[in-house]
């Protein structure tokens, strides 16, 4: 697929790899019979949000926190469609949170990646929701006082029937993730470590430390596996009624 | 002490010498530099005993500052835009709960199309939720307002949540000279915080109760009540200021060369700098040309305002701003305030979204109310041709 040009993203900035990551996966879709129409993409506020400004495909801009019920929207309209938001820490994790837990729990159809990059990029690098205790940001100069969410484990236990956590450095192993969460049948959720060269550089840190896992075969070894930031890969799959099938089938 | 600052800088110095309890934020441009400010003074120690909390949303920040205040607490908030809007439903109960919260909303417009740029749709839009609302135009007036606003608010005829607008950008990150306040004189103006009813377990009260349709219409009068009174209580803390620092900000509007003039432009916030200069340019022109600035929007100064226009022939309100589908909102005010009047009145809707407002532009509107060449009617100044397109 071809990018659209002038990217304001920061040189270096993890979202590039995100970005090229879900470019071959919309091939890969199209090349198996998806017309690329299908698939509508939602984006939250922030630097992650500029995301659909580069790809071809139906998109829009949502308020700040609100991309899943957008999707869900989408897919109660049209459940021919392939509905994928593009979320960060703070449009998922901070302003908005409830929408995961409700999403997960219904059990739609739609996709969610959240670019996890610990910081507000787009606001300029203050704390959000997954910032780890005790690091200076422009909001907590005495260190973050709170423990920080892990969104991957949340999506878990609020009944997400796929999720996946992957890191903006490994393409190949992300356009596999992003696939295999597009396909999915009901609410899947893909966490990406995504390093912010501005505000938050987590480069090093992860091309050292990151870890690949294979899907836990129960419930309760994924949450175990989720636990530790450092897993990628697919976490868990579950097959469930989804919100779409339960409403026909009560018609 | 007088200095170039940032216009975040003089509010968040000047919320740090009001020696506020709590503060509670969530950051938004073009906000979120006072509110890294107010964290950079708690970090420093600087804060006295104010507890500094970012919050998970505007929602939740509105929220915390709600429960602050209703548990005996000077609270104080920031938002812009899309932050305000999402803070609107809690300070509508905090209004009708009468508690005197002070918050700073950093002007811009409101999506969609989204656009971080200034205007002042944002705290229009929460005109009538029962708050005081001012419309500053340099950020000395910024920062003077601060402790004002406190005093007002919390006074026990008023007990109303007390909103400055601050133009995003054009002032809040503009350098300007202020004279920065000191903490003596702040505190020989802002006494320490007694609240005129809080949470107390030794005298237990319930706020924000149901009340059913009885009683409901008299807590809503109440606060129209309190507003009017609110208008008296700030030109007598206008007055104080004066005795106590030597600048005199007049009172709800300021009306200048307005006696004799044919056109007065009528004017709110930032814009009304540039006014001005247009305005005496052309006096010395000779054109005869007023200017009315409003700083009080709520309560509206409706006498101040009618008494300021009654030569005038002819007003041109500028709005930045729209009530879609009606008269923009300052000129709905305007023309209440002089009903019976002979003036004609010229709404003139410019700036947008951050859309320049330049000085040539203020001068061609006047010249053209001047000269007969519109009509007294609702019109868009520099605007480009554009052509709907709906697929
Ligand atoms: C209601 C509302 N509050 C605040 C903002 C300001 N804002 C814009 S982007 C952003 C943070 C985005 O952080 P994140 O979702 O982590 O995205 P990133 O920039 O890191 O990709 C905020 C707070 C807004 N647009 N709307
Ligand atoms: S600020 Fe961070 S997240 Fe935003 S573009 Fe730059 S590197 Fe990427
Ligand atoms: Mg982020």
């Amino acid at each position: 697929m071809e990018l659209l040009k002038k990217i304001e993203w920061c040189p270096g900035c993890g979202n590039f790899g995100i970005l090229k990551a879900f470019s071959t996966t919309v091939d890969r879709l199209e090349n198996e019979g998806i017309e690329k129409g299908r698939i509508m993409v939602v984006a939250g506020i922030g630097c992650h949000g500029k995301l659909p400004d580069y790809i071809e495909l139906p998109s829009f801009h949502t308020i700040h926190g609100r991309v899943l019920p957008a999707l869900t929207g989408m897919k109660l309209a049209n459940p021919d469609l392939y509905p994928v938001g593009f979320s960060g820490d703070g449009d998922a994790m901070n302003e908005g949170l409830e929408h995961l837990l409700h999403a997960a729990k219904r059990n739609t159809d739609v996709t969610l990646f959240l670019h996890n990059n610990g910081v507000f990029g787009l606001t300029t690098g203050q704390f959000t929701a997954t910032t780890p205790r005790g690091v200076k940001t422009r909001t907590t100069p005495y260190g973050n006082p709170e423990e920080p969410l892990n969104p991957s484990l949340i999506a878990l236990v609020s009944g997400a029937t796929f999720v996946a956590r992957g890191y903006a450095g490994d393409m190949k192993q992300l356009s596999e993730i992003m696939y295999q969460a597009i396909m999915h049948r009901g609410f899947a959720f893909v966490e990406i470590l995504q390093p912010c060269v501005s505000f938050n550089n987590t480069w090093d840190y992860y091309r050292k430390n990151v870890r690949k896992i294979k899907p836990a075969e129960d419930f309760d070894t994924a949450i175990s596996l989720s636990r530790d930031l450092l897993n990628t890969g697919i976490i868990y799959r579950a097959e469930r009624e989804t919100f779409e099938e339960a409403m026909l089938r009560t018609k | 002490m007088r200095k170039v600052v940032r216009g975040f800088y003089a509010i968040a110095e000047a919320v740090r010498l009001s020696r506020p309890n709590v503060i509670a934020a969530y950051p938004i441009t073009p906000q979120t530099e006072i509110v890294e400010n107010l964290a950079e003074m708690y970090a420093n120690g600087e804060l006295g005993d104010a507890e500094y909390v970012t919050a998970e949303s505007e929602f939740g920040a509105a929220s915390m500052v709600l429960g602050a205040s209703a548990a005996g607490a000077r609270a104080f908030t920031a938002t812009s835009s899309q932050g305000l809007l999402l803070m609107t439903e809690v300070l509508y109960n905090a209004a009708g709960m009468r508690l005197p919260i002070v918050l700073v909303v950093a002007n811009r417009s409101v999506s969609a199309p989204l656009s971080i740029w200034n205007d002042i749709q944002d705290s229009i839009s929460v005109r009538d939720a029962g708050i005081i609302q001012l419309y500053v135009e340099s950020n000395q007036e910024a920062h003077d307002m601060l402790p004002l606003a406190f005093k007002v608010a919390e006074n026990r005829d008023v007990l109303l949540p007390f909103m400055i607008c601050v133009d995003g950008f054009k002032l809040t990150h503009a350098y300007e000279p202020v004279d920065l306040l000191d903490q003596e004189t702040v505190d020989k103006f802002l006494p320490p915080y007694e609240p005129a009813v809080k949470l107390d377990v030794n005298s237990p009260v319930a706020m924000g109760c149901y009340a059913p349709p009885p009683y409901y219409m008299e807590f809503r009068v109440a606060m129209e009540c309190a507003m009017e009174r609110a208008s008296r209580v700030m030109l007598e803390e206008f007055e104080r200021w004066y005795e106590l620092t030597g600048r005199n900000w007049g009172g709800h509007v300021v009306a200048e060369n307005c006696e004799d003039a044919e056109v007065v432009v009528v004017a709110m916030g930032s814009v009304v700098a540039l006014v001005r200069e247009v305005v005496n340019r052309m006096r010395e022109g000779g054109k005869k040309v007023g200017l009315l600035k409003i700083r009080t929007y709520r309560p509206f100064p409706s006498e101040d305002v009618r008494k300021a226009l009654e030569n005038a022939g002819k007003v041109i309100v500028i709005e930045r701003a729209l009530s879609i589908g009606a008269e923009p909102p300052v000129t709905a005010d305007v023309k209440s305030a002089i009903f019976g009047l002979d003036a004609e009145v010229y709404p003139v809707v410019m700036g947008l979204g951050g859309r320049d407002i330049p000085r040539e532009l203020v001068e061609k509107v006047i010249d053209d109310v001047m000269e007969g060449k519109v009509k007294p009617e609702k019109r868009f100044e520099g605007l480009n041709e554009f052509e709907e397109v709906i697929p």
